[in-house]
């Protein structure tokens, strides 16, 4: 029997900044296709295009609605938000100390290319808890089974629901504070994690290496976590066609984040040993984050800055051209508790080159993988794909099989046997 | 255009014993060709990199509110003053382009002032460039495309030289000394001078007897930076007031030099401000003491030395450092300036001359202001000038560009 579920996500398409609301919609539109129904709770989101089996709710609308006493219901959630000024809060807020030389600017003028997307400086905070607000509002006045939230975001907003209604809550977790920020956690968001997990009937991880993550630091038993990996769907992909360079110069993509999470600095040192040996190739740094300056400046003292290349913020089709134009794609992160980015890679039939410290690295079987402290290895790993066109053949072609294997359906299976279990 | 008198030599100017003291005006007439934005995916299929748009649009800007008008006042001023009135330019190849093709009446203004035999035109890099700090051979065939367009347009020889942002030093000097010039404009700041009177003419060191004349910045930036500045106790200033203070510096073989951009009357200090008041009314305020005249930079040489000037280190005008810092003080500007310089054989080898024309263009200096990460008042100057949010904006963009150009070049030179 399909179950009704209360969904609380901080992203959902388009307005995602990253990977997590590519997997909520992944996971939302399995487990509707599976005969699940689901309330989806955003902190703000007008006239987002919904599916069959999901209703989309922003937060802002249920509180203004609230406010002014006026009955609102999931049903009427599509209806115009009211108050639609910021789409949405950059969820993975970093506190990472400025250096001494830290760059000339506190905030970038918004036409900049370092210019964040999403944006800090708002009280995210603040905002999480008017979300929780809008949860707690809207739990009371709905009936569902379930309670399922992605993130510590969502963390005070599944309490509150879980609270008043007594229906169990299902923790996912995408990523950890520790994941993001490597040394100067923010202890707020921790504090969220951990009553957040302490807090879950059930815990899902994307990942063993999350899973572990969260018993090592968190001290969860192990029989609470379920795991339940990522996956692409066919869709998600394939609008740009793969586009070869002029003059069969190669190019190697980075997409994400510039944080310490992404290990943009290993990109760089890496591309760096490379230009040595195969100075046509062209590095393309894509997304904008708190180490982006630093990132320019790195690039322009190792003096590769006539091949290597930054772009900003990408979006929509622009990504799925730097997809489509990309030779190799490479995922260095430092901590990374899935990485969705590497399969859209390989929907591409890009050959990708993930991190050992990634989820992803554990259902890739046949990707290359390298430490992402290994710099050395990682250029020698990059030199051999970008020069024997057979391996990248071969790479893209395991990667296609790989790709089949996987499906947000068995994604949304293994979310309803946690269900089932509770 | 009616024929206009020459006037004759300025009195003084002949050699006697001893020279009156004289005002040495020079203005830089200068506009970059800014760059578009050229996003990483246009690398390998799009070749045109400048803003056509944004840079017609600030020469339409520039010309209306300081060319035509100030031109049309110093030649008023030339004619009223019956030839005692000079001043000296020097306009660069990248600009006069620009003029040539959209603002042609602005050349045929600075023709009607060559015309009175009152002015002097300078020589520099064509391309506004930073050439000498990378290549001798680049460096000499631009101040050569310059000097020879200078004399094609304004029928005059150059006899003076002035670097980009006039940057100095002994070697710069001793190569402009071999290129025949007998005279070099360099900052006269502290930095340049240590405790020398700026007022006075100096013997290059090494320099093969060039003469140097250093700028008074501190009158010069009286009018340039803080004539319409409110907080300064100068503030407002008037002509009288300023001779006042020029006739103050009155001894012999004294010449006060006030060099600064062109785009100072009119632009940088607008028409509101009353520079124009100003600018009509100071030859006279000057001429007013009959022991004061106008000399131009050659002129100006012919006095006698207060010394020999040695400057081993690199200086210019720029920022409170007086260095080269706001061209090449960051690693940013550092990896842009080697790339590019770094490409000088291959696009000789290329002998192709639409790259080469283009590979001198990305050499304008003030590509490499743009990517100045200076913070404080220096850093407000920069932001004032730059057409990007940010110095790391300028930099990925360039370096997008030099990309492209270094396939372009790679390609004809296989071809």
């Amino acid at each position: 029997m399909g179950k009704r579920i209360l969904m609380f996500g901080w992203e959902f398409p388009p307005l995602v900044s990253g990977g997590l609301g590519t997997a909520c919609h992944g996971i939302t539109r399995a487990l509707a296709e599976l005969g699940h129904r689901l309330i989806f709770v955003m902190p703000h989101g007008e006239g987002l295009a919904a599916f069959p089996g999901l209703t989309i709710v922003s937060a802002s609308a249920v509180l203004a609605a609230s406010a002014t006493a006026r009955s609102i219901g999931p049903a009427a959630g599509e209806g115009r938000d009211p108050c639609p000024t910021r789409l949405f809060l950059h969820p993975y807020l970093t506190v990472r100390p400025p250096k001494d030389d830290a760059p000339i600017f506190r905030e970038w003028p918004a036409d900049s290319l370092l210019a964040h997307a999403g944006g800090y400086g708002v009280d995210l905070f603040a905002e999480v808890g008017r979300y929780a607000r809008a949860g707690e509002i809207l739990a009371a006045r709905t009936s569902f089974d379930v309670i399922h939230g992605h993130d510590w975001m969502a963390v005070p907003a599944c309490l509150a629901a879980r609270r008043v209604s007594g229906r169990p809550f299902v923790l996912h977790v995408h990523s950890l504070e520790y994941d993001r920020s490597g040394e100067g956690l923010n202890d707020e968001i921790r504090a969220w994690e951990r009553r957040g997990l302490e807090g879950a009937d059930r815990v899902i991880a994307v990942s063993n290496y999350t899973k572990e993550m969260i018993v090592r630091h968190y001290g969860i038993a192990r029989e609470k976590i379920a795991v339940a990996h990522n996956a692409v769907s066919a869709a998600e992909g394939r609008r740009v066609y793969r586009v070869p360079a002029a003059d069969g110069e190669k190019r190697v993509l980075f997409l994400g984040r510039i944080t310490y999470q992404k290990g943009p600095e290993y990109f760089v040192e890496a591309a760096a040993r490379v230009l040595e040996e195969m100075p046509e190739t062209v590095f393309i740094m894509a997304g904008s984050g708190d180490m982006m300056a630093e990132m320019v400046e790195k690039v322009a003292a190792l003096k590769i800055g006539r091949r290597f290349h930054f772009t900003g913020f990408l979006q929509g089709r622009q990504v799925e051209e730097a997809f489509a134009a990309a030779d190799l794609y490479v995922m260095p992160s430092v901590s990374e508790p899935f990485g969705l980015t590497p399969l859209e890679a390989m929907m591409y039939d890009v050959p990708v080159i993930v991190s050992r410290q990634s989820g992803v690295a554990e259902i890739l079987k046949h990707a290359v993988k390298v430490d992402f402290w290994d710099v050395a290895a990682l250029a020698e790993k990059m030199i051999s794909i970008l020069k024997y066109p057979p391996m990248a053949g071969e790479l893209a072609a395991r990667g296609r099989e790989e790709l089949r294997g996987l499906s947000w359906q068995t994604t949304a299976r293994k979310i309803v046997a946690v269900y089932d279990s509770l | 255009m009616a024929a206009r008198r020459r006037h004759a030599a300025p009195p003084g100017a002949s050699g006697g014993d001893e020279h009156m003291s004289a005002v040495c005006l020079y203005f830089q007439v200068h506009q970059p060709r800014r760059l578009r934005r050229y996003p990483v995916f246009a690398i390998g299929k799009e070749h045109d990199y400048e803003d056509e748009a944004g840079n017609r649009k600030i020469l339409d800007k520039v010309a209306e509110k300081c060319y035509l008008p100030a031109n049309d006042i110093l030649l008023d001023l030339i004619d009223r003053h019956g030839g005692e009135f000079r001043l000296s330019f020097s306009i660069t190849g990248v600009l006069l382009d620009q003029l040539e093709r959209f603002r042609p009446e602005v050349i045929v203004g600075f023709q009607a002032l060559a015309g009175t035999g009152c002015v002097e035109f300078l020589n520099e890099t064509y391309h506004h460039s930073l050439a000498f700090l990378y290549s001798g051979k680049e460096f000499r065939g631009q101040v050569d495309r310059h000097r020879r367009r200078i004399a094609e347009l304004f029928g005059l020889e150059g006899e003076t030289f002035r670097a980009t942002e006039l940057i100095y030093s002994d070697a710069l000097a001793a190569a402009a000394a071999d290129m025949g010039y007998r005279t070099i404009l360099a900052e006269g700041a502290t930095a340049v001078l240590g405790t020398r009177d700026p007022n006075r003419v100096y013997e290059a060191a090494g320099g093969g007897g060039i003469r140097v004349l250093p700028r008074n910045y501190r009158l010069s930036d009286d009018i340039s930076f803080r004539f319409s500045r409110r907080d300064w106790e100068g503030h407002p200033l008037t002509a009288a007031r300023y001779a006042r203070w020029l006739h103050e510096l009155q001894g012999p073989e004294t010449v006060v030099s006030l060099f600064m951009d062109y785009e100072t009357w009119g632009e940088h200090q607008w028409a509101e401000s009353g520079i124009f008041s100003f600018l009509k009314a100071l030859p006279g305020e000057i001429l007013a003491r009959s022991d004061f005249s106008f000399v131009t930079p050659r002129e100006a040489a012919l006095r006698q030395p207060a010394g020999e000037l040695s400057v081993p280190e690199f200086r210019s005008w720029a920022d409170t450092e007086r260095d080269l810092t706001a061209w090449r003080g960051n690693a940013l500007q550092r990896d842009a300036l080697e790339a590019l310089y770094g490409l000088e054989e291959a696009v000789a080898a290329t002998g192709d001359r639409d790259l080469t024309e283009q590979w001198r263009r990305l050499q304008t200096s003030d590509h490499f202001y743009y990517m100045c990460a200076k913070g404080r008042a220096d850093g407000d100057v920069h932001r004032y000038f730059n057409p990007y949010p940010s110095p790391y904006d300028a930099y990925i963009n360039y370096m997008n560009i030099l990309d492209d150009f270094s396939r372009r070049v790679g390609k004809e030179k296989r071809a």
